[in-house]
């Protein structure tokens, strides 16, 4: 926290399952315990029910007024109508992190920095399908290191659900591994 | 617990109540506030205290009425088409002027709407809401700690005046994430003894808990006496805060999450040299009418920002008694003003030799 | 002298607001008595309705509560659950209970709330000026059934015990009437039994249906309104305990 006004909004998004909603609330969890300001706002309800999940963060150093999202610095996405339907809202310069295994067209913009990852396969061979969402983080957090995957990986254990804890090993590896 | 930690704004508001002492929670589900009455279903029986589901919104707010009268601390919790079923209920609680707490999660309407965040029902919550003459203290929280500390004078002001206290959040305050501090906030009120509640007569004459009485001079009698407490209200309640009004030239009204997009609009409008400032009744009823008036014998125009299509914007109107143009900017049915389109608003608004005209 | 009738020291001493025939006053009486009987004056809450026993306060000297048209049954889960240890009843009409309040009845009963209903079934509104009830008879003439209630109009009249009999939440349901003096003591005894199982903190609801005549609305007589209970009432509305 030593740069000034450091911000950063992120919309996490996907369909539901993948874990976009999970990775929202690790995010603002260890950015919380790192000492900065968050807010998170889940998409909700019925929207979510089968469809697509997506939910907003923000990380800053000062307190946060307006805590919605409008045009994310960075958009880490999961499959491909969570793409069409985000990618045109990442402000210009912007950081875009899309899971390559299940989108296939490059975004038509060349305003905004790209990293593709093809998480479900990188997940597969980590024995570890449902991990998937982990390595776009890890990705993520590689590129801006706003905080470090090791921080990250010691919030899990309070935003994964108890009966999950089997999986807290396989998570944390999955964040480490970076694309 | 001195640590802060992450979690949604309706389970803020549901931990706070049991802390502020909260004896019996009575709810129905409906979205965007079902994590209020999940949470309570939980922790009440934790606590060795009363959950009940109720078959609707109307069983929900009879029974806050019965647990009321036994001078228990009461709540229930719903959202906009809910709190219209429980209007009714209100009013007897109003009428009986038995203290309770109804939590309003608003979203988006007319009729059953969606799910989406809004603040619609600011004149069904602020007007008193079912028959009558009758108001409810309405608080209006900004981010989840604020759900969490006005539960503490929520319950308070219920027990102090004898009236129905509704806390009115929207969709996103229930169900976002912000670190939060939950501690036991005390608000130092001396609280009046309950001796109207229905404890059973042992000892002491017949308590009668009702809101009918068939002769118009003592109706209207017990009406002066309700007036009386609502002025006293007025006089002695209203909580609001405000930044940047010394020199402002226009201000901008907002409460509730629209008052986080208007912080963010001050502060990039000061950026651009746009002398703006912004008030935030805390408050809905009493409204900060003198505060705003006080600031209308500076400012050169008023902007309310809403997710209606312009509630506040009449108290706001009321408060300024013609002293500067007020203007309206929100929307609804879900939708929520960007900081772009109101800072385009302000600006709008602020050309030089721009004549204001009203909305 | 030789001491016949001694007025109970729950009910108020007050002249009636009732008309000639009701059954409402003699109902209060044996509800007062039986509270006094088994001592609960002073722990017991009672819930005035929405109808002409709106004012049962005034005549029955405990804490009370007046609540909103067909609630009673939701403002008494709230009283309970709130004060499990005081004795909580309502008394209802047939508006109040079997129409607009037929929800909180019914999942009041559900919920095997531990409260008592004194159920007051007079085929008829009163307040309003004799509309007809759910209960109102076939063919039976009221100010919205002018040519007589029709099945095929408006349905049949509802049989509220055997209904909620059905439930498991119900502990005890029991239709009496009052059209005579052996009938008012076997009603005093069911009130009395109601409210004792409470008391020993039986789970579940109990229920207990008073037929009562409402002279005036029916349009007759005291002593025909008495008559036509017995002969026409109790053939739709059999007299019995259905639970418990």
């Amino acid at each position: 926290m030593t740069e000034k006004n450091c911000r950063e909004e992120i919309i996490f998004a996907g369909f539901g399952g993948q874990g976009v909603i999970l990775l929202g609330k690790l995010m603002a969890t260890a950015a919380m315990k790192a000492g900065y300001e968050v807010t998170y706002i889940p998409s909700y309800g019925a929207e979510v029910r089968g469809g697509t999940a997506n939910c907003s963060v923000i990380i800053d150093n000062e307190p946060i007024a307006s805590p919605l999202v409008t045009e994310p610095d960075t958009l880490i996405v999961m499959n491909q109508a969570s793409f069409d339907k985000f990618v045109p809202k990442i402000k210009p310069r912007g950081l875009l992190v899309m899971n390559t295994s299940l989108i296939e067209t490059p975004p038509d913009r060349d305003d905004i920095e790209v990293m593709g990852v093809a998480a479900d396969e990188i997940a597969h061979q980590l024995k570890s399908p449902r991990s998937a969402n982990m390595i776009a983080l890890g990705v993520y957090l590689k590129k801006r290191g706003l905080l470090t995957p090791q921080q990250v990986a010691e919030s899990l254990p309070y935003v994964l659900a108890k009966r999950h804890h089997d999986m807290l090993d396989v998570n944390t590896r999955a964040l480490m591994h970076g694309g | 617990m001195s640590e802060k930690i992450l979690i949604t704004g309706n389970e803020a508001l549901a931990e706070a109540a049991i802390r502020a002492g909260l004896e019996a929670y009575f709810g129905y589900p409906i979205t965007p506030q079902n994590e209020i009455t999940e949470y309570m279903a939980r922790r009440m029986p934790e606590e060795g205290r009363v959950f009940v589901q109720s078959e609707s919104e109307l069983a929900a707010i009879n029974m806050v009425f019965g647990g009321a009268a036994t001078g228990k601390r009461v709540m229930t919790s719903s959202s906009s088409p809910g709190i219209s079923l429980m209007q009714e209920g209100i009013s007897y609680l109003s009428g009986a002027e038995l203290p309770a707490v109804v939590v309003n999660i608003m979203r988006g309407g007319p009729g059953l709407g969606n799910i989406a965040p809004s603040q619609s029902d600011y004149f069904q919550a602020t007007r008193g809401g079912g028959h009558g003459d009758y108001r409810t203290i309405v608080l209006a929280p900004s981010t989840v700690q604020e759900m969490a500390d006005l539960m503490f004078p929520a319950f308070d002001l219920a027990d102090l005046y004898r009236i129905v206290v509704m806390v009115l959040g929207d969709g996103v305050l229930g169900q976002m994430m912000e670190p939060v501090l939950l501690e036991k906030k005390q608000t130092h009120r001396k609280l009046p003894a309950k001796d109207w509640a229905l404890t059973g007569c042992a000892g002491r004459s017949q308590n009668i808990v009702k809101s009918l009485d068939l002769v118009v001079p003592r109706l209207e009698k017990r009406n002066l006496m309700l007036q009386e407490k609502y002025r006293r209200i007025e006089e002695n309640e209203v909580m609001c805060e405000g930044h940047l009004l010394e020199d402002a030239e226009i201000v901008l009204v907002a409460y509730g999450i629209a008052s986080r997009v208007v912080r963010t609009v001050v502060s990039r409008a000061r950026k651009e040299q746009i002398k703006a400032g912004w008030i935030r009744p805390v408050t809905l009823w009493p409204f900060p009418s003198r505060q705003i008036a006080a600031a209308a014998e500076r400012a050169r125009l008023f902007l309310t920002v809403e997710l209606s299509y312009g509630q506040m914007f009449d108290d706001v109107r009321i408060a300024v008694a013609g002293k500067a143009p007020v203007h309206f900017t929100g929307r609804a049915g879900g939708a929520i003003p960007t900081v772009e389109a109101v800072l385009d608003e302000v600006k709008k608004l602020m050309q030089p030799g721009k004549v204001a005209v009203e909305r | 002298m030789k001491t016949v009738f001694e007025r109970t020291e729950t009910l108020y001493d007050r002249p009636t607001h009732y008309c000639p025939g009701c059954g409402h006053g003699v109902i209060h009486r044996l509800i007062a008595e039986s509270i006094d009987e088994l001592g609960l004056q002073g722990r017991t809450i009672g819930i005035a309705p929405v109808g002409c026993s709106v004012l049962a306060y005034n005549y029955i000297n405990i804490d009370m509560i007046e609540v909103a048209h067909g609630r009673a049954p939701a403002v008494a889960t709230g009283l309970k659950r709130c004060s499990p240890d005081m004795i909580v009843f309502s008394y209802q009409g047939d508006g109040d209970l079997a129409s607009i309040g037929a929800g909180e009845i019914l999942h009041a009963t559900h919920r095997g709330e531990r409260f008592t209903v004194f159920f007051v079934n007079n085929a008829i509104y009163g307040m309003t000026g004799g509309q007809m009830a759910p209960t109102t008879m076939l063919a039976q003439t009221t100010t919205t059934t002018p040519t007589g209630r029709r099945s095929n109009r408006e349905g049949y009249p509802l049989q509220v015990c055997e209904l909620l009999a059905t439930l498991p939440g119900a502990a005890y349901i029991e239709r009496c009437s009052v059209h005579d003096a052996a009938h008012i003591r076997k009603t005093k005894r069911c009130i009395r039994h109601a409210l004792q199982l409470q008391l020993d903190g039986v789970e579940g609801l109990g229920l207990v249906e008073v037929l009562s005549p409402c002279p005036t609305y029916w349009r007759m007589s005291p002593s025909d309104a008495r008559k036509w209970l017995e002969e026409e009432m109790i053939k739709v509305f059999p007299l019995g305990r259905f639970k418990g």
